[in-house]
């Protein structure tokens, strides 16, 4: 509306006005992310962070030069037909791929507009300083890098491809890539208007889109919550730059928000998992580990168990914990678990749930399932508060968990998993485990649980087991 | 140099920012990092704007607008899709119409309306 070129940064009465709505706009963010810390207060946190963007939105709309509404329209328009019925339709096991694709295309934006304004830079009169350079390139690599990434990350929780791809010398080749990449960006930053910038320029730009695809591959299934995770922290961060090359308070802040916050959460993952974040990016996990395992060879045979067997544990037992993971969430057993908790409490069996913080393929995976099924909040009970009492649980049922529960990260010295806090299932008098089949679990580590004396083996799809049991125990 | 005051000015704002984020996100809970995720996903949609304020500028050429265009509408959903999917998986959280006979505790009952400090 007003004719000024906000890039300059010219300060004019209607700027001052913009920063005004830009700063109610992150303190409601602020106000919304401080909702988050429990679960009451959360849904509101989130519409309050949902009213900062509108006022955030409209504020810069005030701001905008006339003549590409239609334009902006447009794009505003695709995105809401594609993003509202995404969001409305996803399955809540789904949700962990949605958070990538969403990432995903925060980061393409954030890639996108950096390049435009860098080329346009570039090719003014005034040319731009080595720092908005910098910035633009920053913002152009990370946002680029973050949206392959994210893709990749999407299609292994998807499904496809899912075991880690590695070959020899990989992250050699990958640091040459990253080498080259990062030449170029400095090389650029101080030749933004030399003849060669533009080739060297989207060089630059398909070697980030190529590094992170590169770099996602090699990483499993197992760990795209810590990838996912770090890449939304890279899109922050690309967008905080971005910010700062057109010399946008919002973006700067609710950028470097997300980065901040992105990279804690990702450590906290990796703290969780007693693993460094280098050892989950670059250790190609599985790959090396799972030969090791096997050498090791596992004593003990395994013990299978029919439902109505179960059934009978469970009914005649005092205390049962539910173990679950990612398989309960691939078979959308949830509903059928909380069935037969349900059934169990009517006969006097206290039920409680473990929660291992990394369990399922996002921190809080399983919370938000439960909490889909309407199992209550209370009955969730986090690692570290339930395992001291293991040793008086009768019955532990582990729906489709693994790795969360293999004794071997506390008795193997060779094992990759080695460390990491787990839940003592085995630690309960008897423990059945609900599995598919024998295949190894995400990460290919052989499972000590499924070997040891006091664990039976109930095989099959969990959803049609756990019908099964419900059924049983309502007939015993 | 007004510039240079600025550049200063949004990094001091940076640091901050940093700070208030880990601290902010450092009090919530293992139950809620994945509605957190996709919070904070949502708002780095923010980038839209970048692509609003550029898309306003003179000299774009049918190559650049056809770019601005995806990249606003990728903003959009980034922003739509974060706030939506966080709401839907927060509200499963929020206190059953029922709450469990045995283990009514109250606690996560809708009235009290405050951050239920509990972990």
């Amino acid at each position: 509306m007003i004719g000024i070129h906000p890039v300059m940064g010219t300060f004019l009465q209607a700027q001052s006005f913009l920063d005004v709505l830009y700063i109610i706009a992150f303190g409601l963010f602020i106000q919304g992310l401080r909702g988050l810390s429990g679960p009451t207060g959360a849904v509101r946190g989130n519409r309050i962070a949902a009213v900062g963007m509108l006022i955030a939105i409209i504020a810069t709309l005030l701001n905008v030069n006339e003549g590409n509404w239609g334009l902006i329209a447009l794009g505003i328009a695709l995105g809401a037909a594609v993003g509202i019925p995404a969001a409305r339709q996803v399955k809540m096991t789904a949700m962990p791929q949605m958070v990538a694709l969403f990432n995903g295309l925060g980061g393409g934006a954030a890639a996108l507009v950096a390049s435009l304004e860098f080329q346009r830079g570039a090719h003014s009169l005034e040319g731009i300083t080595a720092f908005i350079a910098g910035s633009m390139l920053f913002a152009t690599l990370i946002g680029s890098l973050s949206f392959s990434g994210s893709i990749i990350a999407y299609l292994k929780l998807e499904g496809k491809f899912e075991k880690p791809m590695t070959f020899a010398g990989q992250n050699i080749l990958n640091g040459l890539i990253l080498l080259v990449i990062l030449g170029l960006c400095g090389w650029l930053t101080f030749n933004a208007s030399s003849s060669n910038a533009t080739t060297a320029f989207i060089v630059m730009f398909s070697l980030a889109l190529f590094f992170g695809i590169a770099m996602v591959m090699p990483i499993g299934g197992a760990d795209m919550p810590v990838v996912i995770s770090l890449l939304n922290s890279f899109t922050g961060l690309a967008v905080a730059a971005d910010g700062f090359a057109i010399h946008n308070l919002a973006m700067v802040v609710a950028g470097t928000l997300v980065g901040s916050s992105g990279t804690l959460l990702t450590l906290l993952m990796c703290k969780a998992m007693n693993r460094p974040v280098t050892n989950v990016l670059f250790g190609a996990f599985g790959s090396s580990g799972g030969s090791a395992a096997a050498a090791t060879g596992v004593a003990g045979t395994v013990k299978p168990i029919q439902a109505d067997e179960v059934a009978l544990l469970l009914a005649y037992a005092q205390r049962v914990v539910v173990v679950p993971g990612y398989g309960m969430a691939v078979a959308q057993a949830q509903h059928s678990v909380r069935e037969l908790t349900e059934e169990l409490g009517k006969r006097g069996v206290e039920v409680q749930f473990a929660i291992h913080p990394v369990a399922g393929r996002m921190p809080g995976h399983m919370n938000v399932l439960l909490a889909e099924a309407n199992v209550p909040y209370d009955q969730l009970i986090e690692m570290e508060a339930i395992n001291p009492s293991m040793e008086r649980v009768d019955v532990c049922l582990v729906i489709g968990a693994n790795d969360v529960v293999n004794p071997a990260a506390r008795e193997d010295k060779s094992s990759p998993i080695y460390g990491m806090p787990i839940i003592d299932a085995d630690h309960c008098k008897t423990v059945i485990v609900m599995k598919r089949s024998m295949a190894a679990g995400f990460a290919g580590i052989e499972n000590h649980l499924f070997y040891k004396d006091n664990t039976r083996m109930l095989f099959g799809d969990a959803k049609a087991s756990l019908n099964a049991l419900v059924a049983a125990v309502k007939a015993s | 140099m007004i510039l240079a005051s600025v550049l200063t000015t949004n990094l001091a704002i940076l640091v901050l920012a940093g700070f208030v984020g880990f601290i902010v996100i450092s009090k919530v809970p293992n139950t809620l990092h994945t509605p957190l995720m996709s919070g904070t996903n949502a708002i780095h949609g923010i980038v839209l704007l970048g692509g609003l304020l550029v898309v306003g500028l003179s000299g774009n050429s049918a190559f650049n607008k056809v770019i601005l265009v995806i990249a606003i509408a990728f903003g959009t959903i980034n922003i739509v899709g974060g706030f939506l999917v966080t709401d839907r998986m927060l509200e499963m959280f929020k206190s059953k119409p029922k709450p469990k006979a045995g283990a009514g505790e109250g606690k996560d009952g809708g009235g009290k309306g405050e951050t239920g400090g509990e972990s």
